[in-house]
């Protein structure tokens, strides 16, 4: 028989704004397993008298970075975990923490094939994991594995991991990241100035082709319309991965 | 063993959602959330690829396997098995739990009537539109704990929620209860299924916290 992933008590060692409402939050795991880009893990809070609770988020860092992890968290309204997490978690402040989780939303950089990535908000993290694994892999050697993401964010200043974004497309390594800010767009914006739809999904994969394996992680309506496009462009099935938040998950 | 770990600063919400009017149970909500789950009014989609769209003049189910004859109905001929209405609370491995889901079905107990299974046979496989799989042993499927269910809240199915129709196991976690369920195969030996083949627990008793592999 297997053992049960053990719950690991984690020390959060720094904390970043990455947006007004998100926060990455560094926890060291000295006795960390390792883990696969896009995978998860639950957190769990227990208060004096025993009251618990437990989400899951997505590992933001790669899989080359060892004996800490990035979550990077979305303070949701009247949410119970992320609020914590915001409001009252500190730098040395210790969590339980289990995983790493799932085994079907994973990205190795030996896959065969380009990339086409899109994410709605906070849907980039599982996505971040695979980006920055595709620029440290195979030890130093970085991949030129033809990569594109679509990103949705409502502003500007909503888009998380804006500058190592912007740092990670200029290495000239084969990532293209395009924008689309569905609710307000700086003066001069050239990108995309709507929701995802069937024809932004078509000309952002295009000049990757229907080979690219996609993985799409968001809000439910937006992977919705993200995956259906993709299934009618033909592209397998088995290669187009989503994870989806709804409005519940606080 | 080692003192409980307390979360410094941690107390927690605990505004547990209420029932809806007309329904006791006779048991808190509370009492009616599995551990490490918490209580939601919002229907969640959560899905691993595209949602697949089978018109109904196509769709078909099947009963197949160890049984001595297999059967297979077309849609009208499945919606027209003597259906109930089932109000279960569901839980999902992603730790959302949702009270007196209204669900309309025909029970597993209804379908087995219609062939017979061999006695070599017990593990159940669900198979799906989209190539997703389950696998439950038969005797979590009988005696009233499953349906297949084609009317969520008196409405028609959502593709997105598993439509046209979908296993529902309410005993197990939410991803036992399959999606664009197609038919049941009977097996003599288990065969993990997708989730189950993923690291995710191969009975997924939410009671018991079976989330994983090794719970």
């Amino acid at each position: 028989m297997l053992n049960p992933i053990p719950w690991r008590i984690a020390t959060i060692s720094a904390v970043h704004d990455e947006t007004p409402s998100v926060r990455t939050y560094t926890i060291a795991l000295p006795e960390w397993p390792g883990h696969r880009a896009g995978q998860h893990v639950d957190v769990r809070l227990t208060a004096e008298d025993g009251y618990s609770v437990e989400r899951s988020y997505s590992i933001a860092s790669e899989p080359e970075r060892t004996g800490e992890i990035d979550l990077t968290v979305e303070r949701i309204e009247g949410g119970e975990v992320s609020a914590f997490l915001h409001d009252v978690a500190v730098v040395g402040d210790r969590l339980e923490v289990r995983g790493p989780i799932g085994g079907y939303f994973v990205w190795e950089a030996s896959s065969p094939g380009p990339l086409f990535l899109v994410a709605g908000g906070s849907g980039v993290v599982p996505l971040m994991a695979m980006l920055r694994h595709r620029a440290r892999a195979a030890a130093g050697a970085r991949s030129t594995i033809p990569t594109r993401l679509l990103f949705s964010s409502r502003h500007l200043e909503d888009v998380i991991y804006r500058d190592e974004l912007d740092r990670l497309a200029a290495a000239g390594d084969g990532l293209e990241v395009v924008h689309t800010l569905t609710r307000s767009q700086p003066p001069g914006w050239t990108g995309y100035s709507r929701r995802i739809d069937d024809r932004m999904i078509a000309e952002v994969l295009d000049p990757l082709g229907a080979g690219a394996r996609t993985f799409i992680c968001g809000p439910t309506p937006l992977v919705e319309v993200a995956a259906n496009a993709l299934d009618r462009l033909g592209l397998p099935r088995d290669r187009i991965r989503t994870e989806r938040f709804g409005p519940s998950g606080p | 063993m080692t003192d409980r770990f307390v979360t410094r600063g941690f107390v927690g919400r605990r505004s547990d959602p209420t029932s809806p009017p007309g329904v006791d149970s006779g048991r808190s909500p509370a009492d009616r959330t599995p551990p490490g789950q918490y209580l939601t009014r919002d229907f969640p989609i959560l899905s691993a690829g595209p949602t697949p769209r089978t018109p109904l003049d196509r769709w078909s189910f099947y009963l197949e396997g160890l049984v001595r004859e297999p059967v297979t109905w077309t849609w009208d001929a499945f919606t027209a098995l003597p259906a109930k209405d089932w109000t279960v609370d569901i839980s999902c491995v992603t730790k959302w739990t949702k009270l007196d889901m209204r669900w309309r079905g025909v029970s597993i107990d209804t379908l087995l009537e219609a062939v017979e299974l061999d006695p070599m046979a017990a593990f159940a496989i669900a198979h799906c539109d989209g190539g997703y799989t389950t696998n439950l042993p038969i005797g979590d499927l009988v005696d009233g704990q499953a349906f297949v269910a084609w009317e969520y809240d008196g409405r028609p199915l959502e593709a997105e929620h598993g439509g046209p129709a979908r296993l529902v196991v309410p005993a197990r976690y939410f991803w036992k209860s399959a999606k664009w369920i197609r038919g049941i195969r009977f097996v003599d030996r288990d065969v993990p299924g997708f989730w189950e083949s993923l690291g995710y627990h191969n009975r997924g008793d939410q009671w018991l916290e079976e989330r994983y592999s090794g719970d």
